[in-house]
């Protein structure tokens, strides 16, 4: 097991230079950090000057990748690629356009973003399991029929429609809570409260019908027919037989996600206006602020090797059979 | 010299590669109607009343599509053609039209004027909907109304000033007194619209069950009735149901929208009918283009790495493992911002505005593509793990048939279902994406008509009193029939094609 763990987050490292060495060739390859200048400027007001020192400002003035100039390590070390790239390994990734430091942005945005995430999260996982549970239960009768008919319904139905209509419905005719905000500590639930429910409603469609097919897959293997023939009630198929075999593919598709919730959910923050990851990708990407896409992109793959190593240990606690070597 | 040809054709990226499409659609329908099994699944598709409503309302959906892909650049009258000239040349932005200024010169130099198109790209969709293009307002206006959204100061005609809500330029303007005309007119015009929707159905009706009855050794009206009844074999009868909804829709804008903005006005007086209609074709691209560019690396990269194995194999599971662990929208949004950056810095390559934003269009149907090959690939790769083990494919490699030749005749055909699968599958997704994508501003050109762009500028909106929904409702909706008929569709599609679904 723990050989297993040392062999998948050294494997991690290729991705991670993988990673890096695309986001570098995106943001500094594509286009040369004049064109960045110039653009960022305004194509209109971007003199040389203005270029020479929008560039010195973040330090995109240096050589690409060797510089000439410098003596003994510093030949590699002083340049862009060494600066802006390799430095995000050490988890150093600069500062943002408007002069804060990202590394440490990052830290206090992390709190909003997961008290909106963690509870929309476990939400949604309880009710799309317990109502697809509810669909194969009834299955081949009209209640099951009309629960697929809502499910493709609801996932189409843009994630737009959801919050725009229930900022409309909820806020503003009902004026049950306010439109958006945030505070911090308890009195941030009057705040969460409608963006959790609005993001639990706009996935639901897709995943009951997801996790409805996962157990109609394995309601008809042979186990579940011995179930039966025991005198098993279907209740107690369902439960204890069909839920637990079902765990593998469900845990597939669940567990990667866990630490992807640190950034965030960039559309439901920006219309919220909480201040957490996703509304600070949001602004970055308005603003262009280059530094900070690419320090989020960083951290983004980070978790999501996070995510598949989790993956992994998360099939042995459900399947004995599962042993990592 | 001769008479100028009175338009010019202008062929855009994004319209070529769905001509492509086209055709490549049309010559998979003579494959399939050569090939038995094909056509059995297909039958499958056709058997489903959902699966032949529903492509009945995508068949809708494509034709608007495909009128709005036909592009050309009217010729400009003679006088006009001077002014825009002068325009273009000190216009402002990188859209200066290189022909219309040497046409310019040419006219001073020679006296005598050449043809000059102009910069505006139309298409003919544009043109069949010419009255809705052109009878804008000065600002919102609410669906059937006749009346401004805005209070503006007016003279009265005894020369007083008063506050108050003027009367449309074009909405409702036939009327001499609307707050009394108004109802009894529209429901004139519903009335002869209906009448015209029930006579172009009965027509379509007579043609497709001639176009059955061929054939079939039965009486016509045996068979017409059949089709009512929905006894025959196809779900006739879900296609002819969901064609006379869209007739009756069809046939009602077509009575009440040159003289009512029928789902009112935006912000700046456009009509919201005439920007959801458009809004199709940029959805119909990112759902069909990024599929179509993304499929040949899914398909070459899937089966390479799945039958060859070996080094192949890690570099693939490589390539996308680094593409997966970025996470969609943030790739997205980095490669968006990048392709910015280039067609900002290179004015000189595009020659009006609409390649401009065609050429953001199609960068984001590829961007959106490199992010989603990734899945199909691996789908595929497991497939041919599996296919590569069979019985068929090492009987060909025990008689010696080169690699290239197995793949080709014996991996592929039976992968394909899988590549229609996903085809299918992504394409509402897409649409969907193309929306938030818009709103989060690295999606469309701002310029390019889209529903997320009009989302975009509805949204504001809201707060409004009274309540500005028309445009936000029209996108919303447009949007909801087109990704539920693709949905249907494609969860018929799948359940014919999937070998482990029954």
């Amino acid at each position: 097991m723990l050989a297993y763990l040392v062999r998948r987050v050294l494997y991690a490292i290729p991705i991670l230079i993988g990673v890096n060495l695309l986001t570098f060739v995106l943001f500094f390859v594509v286009n040369s950090p004049d064109d960045m200048a110039r653009m960022h400027i305004g194509v209109k007001r971007a003199t040389p000057e203005a270029i020479e020192r929008w560039k010195a400002d973040r330090g995109y003035d240096k050589p690409m990748f060797v510089n000439a100039d410098a003596e003994g390590s510093a030949r590699f070390t002083d340049t862009i690629f060494f600066d802006k790239s390799l430095r995000m390994f050490a988890l150093e990734f600069g500062r943002a356009d408007d002069g804060r430091d990202i590394g440490q942005e990052i830290r206090d945005r992390m709190g909003p973003s997961l008290a909106i995430a963690l509870p929309t999260f476990v939400l949604s996982l309880f009710a799309s399991i317990s109502l697809a549970l509810l669909l194969v239960f009834f299955r081949a009768t009209y209640l099951d029929f009309w629960g697929v008919v809502i499910c493709v319904a609801m996932m189409s139905i843009s994630s737009l429609f959801y919050i725009i209509g229930g900022q409309w419905l909820v806020s503003k005719l009902w004026a049950l809570v306010p439109i958006s905000g945030y505070a911090p500590g308890l009195d941030a639930t009057r705040f969460l409260m409608l963006p959790v429910l609005i993001s639990v409603l706009a996935g639901i469609g897709s995943s009951v019908r997801w996790y409805r097919t996962i157990f109609l897959e394995e309601i008809s293997k042979d186990y579940v027919r011995t179930a039966r023939a025991k005198g098993l009630s279907e209740l107690a198929v369902l439960f204890r037989h069909v839920l637990r075999n079902a765990l593998i593919p469900i845990l597939t598709g669940v567990v990667v996600v866990i630490p992807l919730l640190f950034m965030g959910s960039l559309l439901v923050e920006s219309f919220f206006a909480i201040p957490g990851l996703g509304s600070y990708t949001i602004d970055a990407i308005n603003a262009q602020d280059f530094a900070v896409v690419r320090a989020m992109v960083f951290i983004g793959s980070v978790l999501y090797i996070i995510g598949l190593i989790l993956t992994d240990i998360s099939y042995t606690l459900v399947d004995p059979r599962v042993r990592l070597e | 010299m001769s008479t100028p040809m009175s338009f010019q054709p202008v062929l855009l990226w994004t319209d070529l590669l769905l001509f492509v499409l086209l055709a490549v659609a049309l010559l998979a329908i003579v494959h399939v109607r050569g090939n038995e099994p094909l056509r059995a699944a297909w039958r499958k598709v056709g058997k489903r009343p959902t699966g032949m409503a529903a492509a009945t309302v995508l068949l809708a959906f494509v034709v608007v599509g495909v009128l709005d892909s036909l592009h050309y650049r009217p010729l400009l009258p003679a006088a006009q053609a001077e002014t825009s000239a002068a325009e273009a040349e000190n216009g402002t932005g990188a859209a200066v039209d290189a022909e219309a200024a040497t046409g310019a010169e040419s006219a001073t130099a020679g006296g005598q004027l050449g043809p000059v198109y102009s910069t505006e790209v139309l298409s003919v969709l544009d043109a069949l909907l010419e009255p809705l293009r052109a009878q804008t307002e000065k600002t919102y206006s609410a669906p059937f109304a006749w009346q401004l959204y805005q209070r503006e100061a007016m003279e009265l005609p005894d020369g007083r000033q008063v506050r108050g809500y003027p009367r449309l330029v074009h909405g409702a303007a036939h009327l001499q007194e609307p707050e009394d005309e108004l109802a009894a007119d529209v429901a004139a015009r519903v009335a002869s619209g209906a009448g015209l929707a029930v006579a172009v159905w009965l027509l379509c009706f007579v043609v497709l069950a001639t176009i059955v009855w061929q054939g079939s050794g039965l009486g016509w009206g045996q068979v017409a009735l059949a089709m009512l009844a929905g006894h025959t074999v196809l779900a006739w009868r879900a296609a002819l149901v969901t064609l006379a909804v869209i007739l009756l829709i069809v046939g009602l804008c077509l009575e009440l929208a040159p003289l009512y903005h029928v789902l009112g006005t935006d912000k700046v007086g456009q009509d919201v009918l005439y920007l959801s209609l458009k809004s199709v074709r940029t959805a119909l691209v990112i759902g069909t283009i990024t599929t179509l560019v993304m499929m040949p690396f899914a398909v070459a990269l899937g089966i390479a790495a799945g039958y060859l194995g070996g080094w192949v194999d890690d570099a693939v599971q490589y390539v996308y493992t680094v593409l997966n662990a970025i996470p969609g929208v943030l790739l997205i949004a980095a490669a968006v911002l990048m392709m910015q950056v280039v067609i900002d810095t290179h004015p000189q390559w595009f020659d009006t505005a609409a390649e401009r934003s065609d050429a953001r269009l199609l960068a984001l149907c590829f961007i959106l593509g490199i992010t989603s090959w990734t899945g199909l690939a691996r789908l595929l790769r497991g497939e041919t793990l599996k296919l590569r083990e069979l019985e068929y494919v090492q009987a060909a490699r025990a008689f010696g048939v080169g690699t290239p030749a197995i793949l080709r005749r014996h991996i592929l055909p039976n992968v394909m279902h899988i590549v229609l699968i996903s085809l299918v599958m992504d394409f509402s997704g897409l649409v969907l994406a193309e929306a938030v994508l818009s709103y989060v501003g690295i999606g469309v050109d701002p310029t390019t008509i889209s529903f997320g762009t009009m989302i975009n500028l509805a949204r504001a909106e809201l707060a409004r009193e009274p309540m500005v929904w028309w445009s936000l409702a029209a996108a919303f909706v447009f949007m909801f029939v087109l990704v539920l008929a693709a949905n249907l569709f494609a969860d018929v599609v799948r359940d014919a094609f999937d070998p482990r679904r029954g």
